[in-house]
C-alpha cells in the first residue's frame, strides 16, 4: 500500500502599504493613473540619487508586526537584491534580508517567520494578444508603481490544505485591513499571495521538494490552485515520479497549472548590505505607538462575539472579518439592550446579507438600512410583535427603499395576532377546511401538520406566531 | 588690479578683491571663463561660457565667496549640463537635478566654471581611465595628475580655476592633490551629502575640496558640510567650520604608523616626509611611532569592498532610461551591448571583481572577510587616537608617475593608494598638503610631494588648524613663496 501523503504549505504575502508617498522618494502613490506620471530621478534610478526611507512605511510595518505578534528587531538593515530586469530601474531591489524589521510571530494557528519592508517593482505591460510576456509584440514599463512600499509577510510551512490557506488568508487580509495600512485589494494587486507547496509522507518532518505558485488574485483561486497542485504532486509521487522545483501559474479559467520557470534559471541575487541607508532603530516611543494604535483585531473580535456575546461561530467569523459588518452588527445590538446578540448576528449575516445580495448585490456601505432600523426590526420579531416571516417581508421593503420598519408594520397591519381567542378560531377553521392533512396528523404522521400551519399563516398573512400556531393545532388535533 | 593677480589669487584672496571692489563678480567670472577656454591640460570635460546659466553671477548673494568661480568634478550632477563621470555610457546625459553640493555652492553665489576630467566613474589613480583621455600634470605634462579627481587637481594647480570640487573614495582627492602640489581634503564620511554624486562605492565616497591652500579648503568645506534630508547617511560637523588661524602645534601629538610607512616609499618622498616631521617638532608638536597593524591590509580589503559596491551601483547603466544605448535587438542584447561597448576596461574589471566577490559561495570568503578587515582598521585608528591627535603619512609612496607607466599593471597602480585607503575605510577626515619637491626615481623634473594628516571622525576643525600652522611653516621654510 502506498504511503499516505500530506501537503505542507507556506505563504509569502506582499502587502502594498497605503502611504502617501513611495518607500524611498517623495513621489505620490496611486492606482490607475496615466503611466509614468509619478516618477522622479530617485525612482527612475538616475545617476547619483539616494534613497531616503519613508517614516510612515516603517510605522506601518511596526503596526503589522504588533498585530502579528512579531518580535521587533532593535536594529534592522536593508540589503540590495541584485537582478537585471526593466521593472527594476536600479537593477537592485532594496529589501530586508538578514535582519528584517519584524521577526517571528503568529496569527491564529500559523506561525509567522518574518515580515520585512521592501520596495515594489515597476509594472510591466506586455503588448499583444496574450497580455503575457510569451508571444507579446513588445513590453512597456510603468514606473508609477515602482518604489511602492511593501511589507512581505512570510509564514512557516504550517498550512495543510487549500481551504485552510483560503481561511487563513482571509483572516490575514482582514487583520491587515483593520490596521488601515493597506487597501488589501487583491484585484488591484495591493495584496499578493505566493504559495510554496510540497507534500511528504504523513508522520515525517522533512520537507519535500516545493513548487511556488505566483500571484493569484483571489483566495478562491489560491484554494483551487493549491488543491490542484497538491493533487498533481501526490499523483506524481504515487506513480514513482519526482517533483521538480519550479514556479507555477494557475489558470482559474481552465484549472490548469503552467510552469513559469524552473529552478535552474534561478538568480544569484548577490545580496549585500545597502550602504546608502542606515539601520532602522525603532525608538521606545515608536514601539509603544504601534502597540497603542492596535485596534481590536478580527481574531480577537470573533472570539469576543463568540465567548462574550454568544454569537454562533460561523456568524462571529463572518462579522469579524469585515470591519464594516462588525461595526454594523455592533450598531444593531447597540439599538436596544434587549436585543440578543446571537439573534441579531443571525439576522445580520443571514436574512439581511441575503436580502442585500438578492436586491442587486448591494454593498453594505451603500445599503439604505441603518443599524438602528435593523435593530428595531430584530426587537419587534424577538418581542413577538411581528412574526419571523413578517419580519422578512418588512426587511425586503427596508432594503428596497430604506423604509422604516415600525412604519411598515403599522401601515401594513403586520402586528402579530396576540389575541389567542382570535387565533383559536382560525386554527379550528383550518382543521375543518383541510380534513386530509388533519386526518393524517391524527393517524400519526406529524409532519403533515406543516400544511395546517401553512394554512393558518396564509389566513393571517404571516401575522401569527408559528410556535403558538403549532401548539394550538396539536392541542386541537388531540396530540 | 592686474588680470594676472586675479588669476594667481587664492579663493580667499579673490573674495577680498571682490569685497574691496578691485574686481566685480562679473569681471572675475569673465576673466576666469577666458582662462578656462585656454585649457591645455585636458582638465575640463565641459566648460561654462558667458551664455551658460551655471556660469552666471548672482548679484544678490551675500556670501563673501560669492562670485569666486569653481571647477566641479564631472561626477556631480548638474541640471541641464552634461554629466558623464568620464564614461561613454553617460555620453549626452544631462541630469534633471543638481547634486546637493552643487546646489549649496550655487546658493552661496559660487559660479561653476566647468566640469573636470576624472577617471571613469572615479575608478583609478592616474586619470588615465577617462573615456576622454587623461588630464595632464601641469608640473610635467608627460606625467599623470593622479586620480580619480585628476582634472580638478590639474586645473587648480595649473591656474585654470581658483578652487575645485573632487570626490575621494580611496584617496581620489588627496592623491591627485599631492601629485599636483595643491591641498586636498577628504572630510569625515557623511559630513557632506552624497546626493547627486554619481556613486562609485557608496560606503566610502566622499566629496572633498581641492584648493590652493588650507584656508580655501576650510572656506569650501564650511559651505558644503551639513545634514541633507536627501542623504540618510549624511551628518553635520558640530559647530560648523571656522577659518583656521593656528600659529603653532603646541601640545599636539602626531603618530607615524611605522608598520605602514616603511619599505616601498620613494627616497625623495621619504626625505620630504622626514623634513616635515622635523617642522612639526619645530612648531611645538611631538611625533611618535604608533601601530596601525591592519592598515597594510587596507588595499586588499578596499579592492574587494569598493568593486563589490561598484558592481551593484553601476548596474543601473543598462541603456533603458538614459545615456547611450548600443542595441535594440532584444533585452539581453541591449544590456550586454550597452555595457560591453560603453564601459571602459577598468570599470569592467572592477564590476567583474565585485560581482564575483558578492556571488553566493564567495561572499564570506571575500566581501565578509574584507568587512572584518575594515572593522579591524577602524579599531586600529581608535586605539591610535587614544594616544595621538593625528596620524601622519606621506600621501602617496611616490611622486606623479609618467603617463602610461603603470597602466599595464593594475596592481602597481592600486598601491599608489596605500596611505590614503585606510582613512577611507575608517571614514575619518584626512588632508594632503604640499610639503616639498622631490625628483622622481627615474630622474626628470622635480615634482610635488604631499603630506597626509588624518584626524578622528568629525575632527575637521582640529585637522584644518594643524594643517594651517604646518602649511605656513612650510611656506616660510621655502622662503615664503608658493611651491
Amino acid at each position: 500500500m502506498a504511503e499516505e501523503l500530506e501537503a505542507v504549505i507556506g505563504l509569502e504575502i506582499h502587502v502594498q502599504l497605503a502611504t502617501e508617498t513611495k518607500m524611498f522618494c517623495g513621489c505620490p502613490l496611486s492606482f490607475g493613473d496615466d503611466p509614468n506620471i509619478h516618477t522622479c530621478p530617485i525612482c527612475l534610478a538616475h545617476p547619483g540619487v539616494l534613497p531616503v526611507p519613508n517614516r510612515k512605511a516603517i510605522e506601518y510595518a511596526l503596526l503589522i508586526g504588533a498585530a502579528l505578534d512579531c518580535e521587533i528587531a532593535p536594529s534592522s538593515i536593508f540589503h540590495r537584491k541584485n537582478y537585471f530586469y526593466p521593472d527594476n530601474p536600479k537593477a537592485y531591489q532594496i529589501t530586508q534580508f538578514e535582519i528584517p524589521i519584524c521577526g517571528s510571530g503568529r496569527l491564529g494557528d500559523v506561525r509567522i517567520n518574518r515580515a520585512h519592508l521592501e520596495e515594489d517593482a515597476a509594472k510591466m505591460v506586455h503588448v499583444g494578444e496574450s497580455g503575457r510576456i510569451q508571444g507579446s509584440d513588445s513590453s512597456m514599463v510603468d514606473f508609477n508603481r515602482g518604489g511602492t512600499p511593501l511589507v512581505e509577510i512570510v509564514t512557516e510551512p504550517d498550512l495543510k490544505s487549500g481551504a485552510q490557506v483560503r481561511e487563513w488568508g482571509q483572516l490575514l487580509r482582514a487583520t491587515v485591513k483593520e490596521l488601515g495600512v493597506s487597501d488589501v485589494n487583491m484585484e488591484e494587486g495591493s495584496l499578493r499571495c505566493d504559495a510554496n507547496v510540497s507534500v511528504r509522507p504523513v508522520g515525517t518532518s522533512e520537507l519535500g521538494t516545493k513548487t511556488e505558485m505566483k500571484n493569484m488574485n483571489s483566495f478562491r483561486f489560491i484554494e483551487r490552485g493549491i488543491e490542484a497542485e497538491i493533487a498533481r504532486q501526490k499523483e506524481l509521487i504515487g506513480s514513482g515520479g519526482r517533483v521538480v522545483q519550479e514556479t507555477l501559474h494557475f489558470d482559474p479559467s481552465t484549472g490548469e497549472l503552467h510552469s513559469l520557470r524552473s529552478k535552474e534559471e534561478s538568480h544569484d541575487y548577490r545580496y549585500m548590505p545597502e550602504p546608502d541607508l542606515v539601520a532602522i532603530v525603532p525608538t521606545e516611543a515608536m514601539l509603544k505607538a504601534a502597540q497603542d494604535a492596535l485596534p481590536e483585531l478580527p481574531a480577537a473580535r470573533a472570539a469576543r462575539y463568540r465567548d462574550e456575546l454568544g454569537v454562533q461561530d460561523s456568524a462571529a467569523l463572518l462579522l469579524s472579518f469585515e470591519t464594516e459588518w462588525a461595526e454594523f452588527f455592533e450598531g444593531v445590538i447597540g439599538h436596544d439592550p434587549g436585543i440578543e446578540p446571537r439573534v441579531a448576528a443571525n439576522w445580520v449575516t443571514g436574512e439581511f446579507a441575503a436580502e442585500l445580495r438578492k436586491q442587486g448585490d448591494q454593498p453594505l456601505a451603500e445599503s439604505k438600512v441603518s443599524p438602528d432600523q435593523l435593530g428595531s426590526l430584530v426587537l419587534m420579531v424577538a418581542g413577538k410583535r411581528i412574526s419571523h416571516s413578517s419580519g422578512k417581508s418588512v426587511l425586503e421593503a427596508m432594503v428596497a427603499d430604506g423604509a422604516d420598519p415600525v412604519t411598515v408594520v403599522e401601515e401594513q397591519g403586520l402586528e402579530q395576532i396576540s389575541d389567542s381567542g382570535e387565533l383559536e378560531t382560525i386554527v379550528e377553521a383550518a382543521i375543518e377546511n383541510n380534513p386530509k392533512p388533519a386526518e393524517q396528523v391524527r393517524s400519526g404522521n406529524e409532519k403533515a401538520i406543516g400544511a395546517l400551519v401553512g394554512a393558518v399563516m396564509k389566513e393571517t398573512k404571516g401575522r401569527a406566531d408559528g410556535g403558538e400556531v403549532t401548539r394550538l393545532l396539536r392541542r386541537h388535533l388531540g396530540l | 588690479m592686474a588680470e594676472s593677480d586675479l588669476l594667481a589669487a587664492t579663493a580667499a584672496e579673490t573674495a577680498a578683491l571682490i569685497e574691496g571692489n578691485e574686481v566685480s563678480r562679473q569681471e572675475c567670472l569673465d576673466i576666469w571663463l577666458e582662462r578656462t577656454a585656454a585649457d591645455d591640460l585636458n582638465g575640463y570635460l565641459w566648460r561654462a561660457d558667458a551664455e551658460s546659466a551655471v556660469g552666471s553671477v548672482d548679484q544678490e548673494a551675500q556670501d563673501p565667496v560669492a562670485g569666486v568661480p569653481l571647477a566641479i568634478k564631472d561626477i556631480f550632477c548638474t541640471t541641464g549640463v552634461p554629466t558623464t563621470a568620464a564614461s561613454k555610457i553617460l555620453e549626452g546625459y544631462r541630469p534633471p537635478y543638481d547634486a546637493t553640493a552643487v546646489a549649496r555652492l550655487a546658493s552661496a553665489g559660487v559660479p561653476m566654471l566647468g566640469k573636470t576630467n576624472m577617471d571613469e566613474f572615479a575608478m583609478g589613480s592616474s586619470n588615465e581611465n577617462s573615456a576622454y583621455g587623461p588630464a595632464l600634470n601641469p608640473w610635467d605634462r608627460s606625467r599623470v595628475p593622479g586620480g580619480s579627481s585628476g582634472g580638478s587637481a590639474a586645473v587648480v594647480a595649473g591656474g585654470l580655476a581658483p578652487w575645485a570640487l573632487g570626490t575621494d573614495t580611496g584617496g581620489s582627492v588627496r592623491q591627485p592633490a599631492a601629485f599636483c602640489g595643491v591641498v586636498g581634503l577628504k572630510p569625515t564620511y557623511g559630513s557632506i551629502s552624497r546626493y547627486g554624486m554619481i556613486a562609485f562605492a557608496s560606503s566610502l565616497d566622499q566629496c572633498g575640496p581641492i584648493t590652493q591652500d588650507v584656508t580655501d579648503a576650510a572656506l569650501l568645506l564650511a559651505r558644503l558640510e551639513g545634514r541633507d534630508e536627501m542623504d540618510s547617511t549624511s551628518t553635520g560637523i558640530e559647530g560648523g567650520i571656522a577659518l583656521p588661524s593656528a600659529a603653532n602645534l603646541n601640545g599636539l601629538k602626531f603618530g607615524v604608523p611605522a608598520d605602514l610607512v616603511g619599505e616601498g616609499v620613494d627616497p625623495g618622498v621619504k626625505a620630504v616626509f622626514d623634513r616635515t616631521v622635523e617642522r612639526i617638532e619645530g612648531l611645538g608638536g611631538t611625533v611618535e611611532t604608533i601601530a596601525l597593524p591592519h592598515a597594510k591590509h587596507g588595499i586588499s580589503a578596499y579592492y574587494v569592498l569598493a568593486p563589490a559596491e561598484a558592481s551593484t551601483n553601476l548596474s543601473r547603466y543598462d541603456g533603458v532610461r538614459y545615456g547611450q544605448r548600443a542595441s535594440d535587438r532584444d533585452l539581453a542584447s541591449m544590456y550586454e551591448d550597452t555595457r560591453g561597448d560603453f564601459f571602459g576596461p577598468e570599470v569592467k574589471r572592477r564590476i567583474m571583481l565585485g560581482t564575483y566577490a558578492l556571488s553566493s559561495g564567495y561572499y564570506d570568503a571575500y566581501y565578509g572577510r574584507a568587512q572584518r578587515v575594515r572593522t579591524k582598521i577602524v579599531d586600529d585608528f581608535n586605539s591610535a587616537f587614544a594616544k595621538v591627535d593625528f596620524v601622519i603619512t606621506p600621501t602617496s609612496p611616490s611622486v606623479a608617475f609618467g603617463l602610461g607607466e603603470k597602466t599595464a599593471d593594475p596592481l602597481t597602480m592600486y598601491m599608489t593608494d596605500l596611505f590614503t585607503v585606510p582613512m577611507s575605510l575608517a571614514g575619518i577626515p584626512a588632508i594632503s598638503i604640499p610639503a616639498g619637491m622631490a625628483t622622481p626615481e627615474e630622474g626628470g623634473t622635480a615634482m610635488p610631494v604631499g603630506f597626509q594628516i588624518a584626524a578622528p571622525a568629525f575632527g575637521e576643525q582640529k585637522l584644518l588648524e594643524a594643517s594651517f600652522a604646518l602649511e605656513k611653516a612650510i611656506a616660510f621654510d621655502n622662503g615664503g613663496g608658493r611651491i
